[in-house]
């Protein structure tokens, strides 16, 4: 297999050539660490590259395959990781200057279980800083850009981890996603990305931003590879006590199922023109295509939805300033030189923290403090039921409900950051699914009619029904061909 | 107008370690002291990433707790964060319990000065303990912080302003200390800071019932100390109000150097601690199974056993009072009593001789009752001995002593050391006669009418065997050899 | 609403934050336009609604069972230490 082409497949394909014997993890593994070398220069997906602790353990996976006893098959598949997930011995940054230098003496959960099942890690991938952010731009260490257009945002937080998918630079990455970080970023880059149900996987040594609404799960580049990698990392963890002790099904049993049957809600408030005319044109055509392979598209109605980023902007803060005050420099991580103690935690926290940091610790410090909690934090929860109880009730008559990711496809660098709030709102179609704890997922629908960038549909289902979510997205896949590659990157 | 016109109300706050082995979050050791930083890992030094995992025994040795004060358990309770930063505070928040604890309601019940007291609790909850900053580490001043302690866990006591007196709040510290001992749930060690307690005090105008404005008192780690803060801080108050200024709601810190409170204007300064339900873990359910479980385990407590000895024993309460103050005594007491096979008299002489000599024996050597070689079987033996004459007074004394110290079966001590008490007549009357030979003018003096004198010849008599005279044969001999 | 320098610097204590004024006066600004964006949140009556704090039903996961496991040598708990004193992390002068 020539370079290129071995890069561009599927894990999937990667896994049937590695067990044939037609290539080996390390030539792989060296094929795209040259990828790495050669493009992100211009990409900056990677805040760091391992390649001793790759090419050893890619070694390590040609050796098992030799013998006969391959782990998985991810052995040998190279993957990377968003740099939320702490790796043992290997700086961990979550894309903030105060968290420089950290390297745990832990591994992140889904990291071991990556490890087990013989993954090869090349690497840490740019973020948002503590996932804070819908661009990337938020990134300490400077933002990673678009593989389709190298002068737009590849989306976020999990940015990193979607363009170098999208990119080829590895076959599949891990993110999380808080309010859409996985889902927006797969949209905006053409990828796949998965947000399993809140509980589905542990969140034990992923850098918490909210924790009532951080969910890992993975960005590749095809239905089956999200669907592999989820099997993967899925399952009770007893670190992780929010972690559910639920069976993990085969998510690859019955991904071929097809689409017939299937009822599909629409809901009225996704469809009303809060997306540009070419991302609402795509979502309408995956919908038809879904009707044409059998599926029954219901109308529902998900009435507080509009709700959903009020309550949001005011949970994942109040969740975030408490989640960020062990960053005082006491421990680890950065500490500005101080002689008095208040000294230390006010210079280290005020030069260690990005300014969207600061602005959601000003903000969930408010909302959590002495007679506002009632009227802030209190109420956004209750609100949470009432966005959940939408989506029961729309359960009631569909399978899953369909609808846009991102009201826009990829934008310019800079062309929000001046606007916090604005940059907010355009949240609004993926917060609901982390409000009510949901699975839901990006998948490919094809690229806006005019700036020729992709839009995403997205797919919230069930609690714990992910594989219904993956049967419909493979079903929309297969209907609509291989996704296009992004080209800016040659 | 002075502090005799005033009326003292506290409230107590105990934080009581529980004896788990690991700590309340993750898998390190609970011990006490070890080099700084040695018992800890990511989950307890709140390293990124890291999520609580909350012990099973911390919850049931909260139930166990609720319990036996009598608290209404709840099904459902939730941890919640207390938000405040401190070096010794690793994640920049205590995982603690907030509007739903696991216990509420319940009641310490406790004898003062022969009455009996019952001081209402107002909740028990269970939280992690903070690490310790050490002061003065270098030279510089600067201070170190040691994690050890950090996420050991703690059940917060709290009572209701019901106390009226400093005896009052000693005698109720003293009782919760002595039940949580008891329950095998806290080792009630002040010095350690494993049963701490913080006072919350105010004053009113007696007749009063209007509560004033209270202080919250901490540091105070022994008896001795709560008595000192607390009448320094009662006269603090009322030398403030009789000076017509207000008390300002604080926390003040026990100086024990100095004997006094001072106002801990660093906590103050950010008195907000933006508590909310921690989402890292779920609510805690304790079904009512659970809780019949843990019910049925309870060991008889301190004043039912109490109550039972005085009723079934005819014990004086404060011979039941004394020997119910701890588990290892009360069981020893009960064990004595069931290898002696006794009934109320045999109860009433183990329970004088734990309270006296064996009481005294433990003193000396600064141990408890429980703490010497002499055990249930060995109290017993010696009980039995007297009961069968065999020894006397001054032989129990000695033979509980060498037990006390060497252990052994008391029959043996008291053949090998020959403390048997003599009962023999004819040895008896043989020391009589030389006493009664060598002493003519007491004789003279007792025949005329002194019968007092008769506490002098025994006590010559016993004098001359050595103490092994058997009092009621020596009586006898002497009463009969001088003529009634 | 619009929130006051004050307020902003009262919240900023809180958070251990040291703003610039430049920072506080952005942030008041930013922050208010955010909080009268949340107001909508009072348009909703949720006298009755339970909040949903936890998305994970109680009593679905179990406890831990209480069994020491090791944990880091001193050297790696300090092994990230900006400053450190013996085995101890190391912080400028604490005044109680």
């Amino acid at each position: 297999m020539s370079a290129p082409s071995l890069l561009a497949g599927s894990i999937g394909d990667l896994s049937r050539a590695l067990s044939r014997g037609e290539t080996s993890a390390e030539e792989v593994t060296r094929a795209a660490l040259a990828r790495i070398e050669a493009t992100d220069g211009r990409l900056h997906a990677f805040l760091a590259v391992t390649p001793e602790r790759a090419l050893e353990a890619a070694r390590a996976s040609d050796a098992r395959r030799r013998g006969g006893g391959a782990l998985s098959p991810l052995d040998g598949v190279p993957l990377a990781l968003k740099d939320i997930f702490a790796t043992r011995g290997v700086a961990t940054t979550a894309g903030s200057r105060i968290l420089e230098g950290f390297v745990p003496p832990y591994d992140a959960a889904v990291v071991e279980r990556l490890a087990a099942a013989g993954a090869v890690i090349l690497g840490k991938l740019n973020m948002d800083e503590f996932a804070m952010g819908s661009s990337n731009e938020n990134s300490a260490y400077g933002p990673c850009r678009n593989p389709w257009d190298l002068e737009r945002t590849p989306g976020g937080s999990s940015g990193g981890s979607a363009a170098a998918v999208a990119a080829r630079q590895v076959f599949g990455a891990l993110g999380t996603d808080t309010g859409g970080s996985i889902r927006q970023p797969a949209s905006l880059c053409g990828v796949v990305g998965v947000k399993p149900t809140y509980g589905r996987v542990s969140r034990w040594g992923v850098v918490a931003f909210a924790s009532s609404l951080d969910q890992v799960g993975p960005i590749t580049r095809t239905v089956g590879d999200a669907a592999l990698l989820l099997r993967t990392i899925a399952g009770h963890d007893p670190r992780d006590q929010t972690s559910s002790t639920r069976p993990v099904p085969d998510y690859l049993d019955g991904i071929e199922g097809g689409a017939r049957g299937l009822r599909i809600g629409v809901p009225r408030e996704w469809m009303q023109g809060g997306s540009e005319a070419g991302v609402e044109r795509r979502v309408r055509e995956a919908l038809q295509a879904y009707e044409g392979m059998g599926a029954t598209l219901v109308d529902v109605e998900l009435p507080h939805s509009r709700y959903g980023v009020a309550a949001y902007y005011l949970v994942a803060p109040a969740e975030a300033s408490s989640n960020l005050a062990r960053y005082d420099g006491v421990r680890f991580g950065l500490r500005a030189p101080a002689r008095a103690l208040s000294d230390m935690y006010g210079e280290t926290r005020d030069r260690g923290f990005g300014a969207e940091p600061k602005r959601r610790i000003m903000l969930g410090t408010y909302a959590l403090s002495a007679g506002y909690y009632d009227a802030y934090y209190l109420r956004a929860q209750k609100v949470r039921t009432l966005v959940r109880r939408d989506f029961d009730r729309a359960f009631e008559r569909c399978d899953l409900v369909a609808g846009p990711v991102s009201p826009t496809v990829a934008f310019r660098l800079g062309e929000k950051v001046d606007d916090p709030l604005q940059m907010y709102l355009a949240d609004v179609f993926t917060i609901g699914c982390n409000l009510a704890a949901l699975p839901g997922l990006s998948v490919p629908a094809g690229l806006h009619p005019e700036s020729r960038l992709p839009v995403g549909l997205q797919l919230v289902g069930r609690p714990f029904d992910e594989a219904t979510l993956l049967r419909a997205a493979r079903a929309l896949e297969r209907e609509s061909g291989p996704a296009p590659a992004p080209e800016a990157l040659g | 107008m002075s502090v005799a016109d005033w009326q003292l109300v506290v409230g107590l706050e105990v934080h009581a370690q529980l004896l788990t082995r690991s700590k309340i979050f993750c898998g390190c050791s609970t011990a006490f002291g070890g080099e700084p930083n040695s018992h800890v890992c990511p989950v307890c030094l709140g390293m990124p990433g890291v999520l609580p995992a909350l012990n099973r025994q911390v919850v049931e040795f909260a139930v166990r707790t609720g319990l036996a004060l009598g608290c209404a358990v709840q099904e459902k309770s939730v941890f919640a964060r207390k938000n405040y930063f401190y070096p010794d505070l690793p994640k920049g928040y205590q995982v603690s319990q907030y509007e739903l604890p696991i216990c509420l309601g319940g009641a310490v019940e406790f004898d003062l000065e022969g009455e009996e007291r019952r001081v209402r609790l107002t909740r028990i909850h269970m939280e992690e303990d903070a690490g310790k900053n050490l002061h003065g580490v270098s030279a510089d001043g600067s201070s170190g912080v040691d994690l050890n302690r950090a996420g050991v866990p703690l059940l917060e006591i709290v009572s209701e302003p019901d106390i009226r007196s400093i005896d009052e709040a000693v005698e109720y510290l003293k009782a919760l200390r002595s039940l949580l001992v008891w329950l095998g749930v806290n080792d009630g060690n002040l010095e350690e800071g494993s049963f701490r307690c913080d006072a919350n005090v105010s004053v009113m105008r007696r007749g009063s019932t209007t509560l004033g404005t209270r202080c919250e008192i901490k540091n105070m780690n022994s008896f001795r100390f709560l008595r000192q803060a607390i009448e320094y801080e009662m006269r603090r108050q009322v030398e403030i109000l009789e000076g017509g200024g207000t008390v300002v709601q604080e926390t003040r810190l026990f100086d024990p150097d100095r004997g006094e409170t001072r106002s801990m204007r660093s906590k103050e300064e950010a008195h907000d601690y933006r508590y909310f339900p921690e989402p890292d873990l779920p609510p805690v359910l304790v079904p009512a199974s659970w809780v019949e479980s843990v019910r049925a385990g309870l060991p008889e407590l301190p004043r039912a056993r109490a109550a039972r000895w005085r009723r079934e024993l005819g014990l004086s309460p404060y011979d039941a009072g004394l020997l119910s103050a701890e588990r290892a005594t009360a069981d020893f007491f009960d064990a004595t009593l069931t290898a002696r096979e006794g009934g109320p008299e045999a109860a009433k002489r183990i329970a004088n001789l734990m309270n006296g000599e064996v009481a005294r024996l433990a003193n000396e050597a600064g141990l408890p009752v429980t703490g010497g070689k002499l055990t249930p079987e060995g109290l017993a033996g010696v009980v039995r001995l007297a009961d069968e004459g065999v020894v006397g007074g001054p032989g129990v004394r000695q033979v509980l002593e060498v037990l006390w110290r060497e252990g052994g079966d008391p029959r043996d001590v008291v053949t090998a050391r020959g403390l048997a008490q003599v009962s023999d007549e004819s040895a008896v009357e043989a020391a009589a006669d030389a006493v009664l030979a060598a002493s003519p003018g007491e004789v003279e003096r007792y025949r005329a009418g002194n019968r007092k004198l008769i506490g002098f010849f025994v006590g010559q008599v016993m004098k001359a065997m050595k103490g092994k005279g058997n009092p009621a044969v020596v009586n006898a001999v002497l009463l009969r050899k001088l003529g009634g | 609403m619009a929130l006051s320098g004050e307020e902003v610097r009262r919240i900023a204590a809180l958070a251990r934050l040291r703003l610039s004024p430049g920072e506080e006066e952005r942030l008041a600004v930013e922050l208010s336009a955010i909080l009268d964006y949340v107001r909508q949140l009072e348009e909703l009556d949720v006298s009755d609604v339970e909040p949903m704090t936890h998305a994970l039903a109680a009593g679905e996961t179990p406890f831990r069972e209480d069994a020491v496991a090791p944990g880091l040598s001193p050297e790696e708990a300090l092994s990230n230490a900006p400053a450190r004193s013996g085995t101890c992390f190391q912080v400028p002068r604490i005044i109680e």
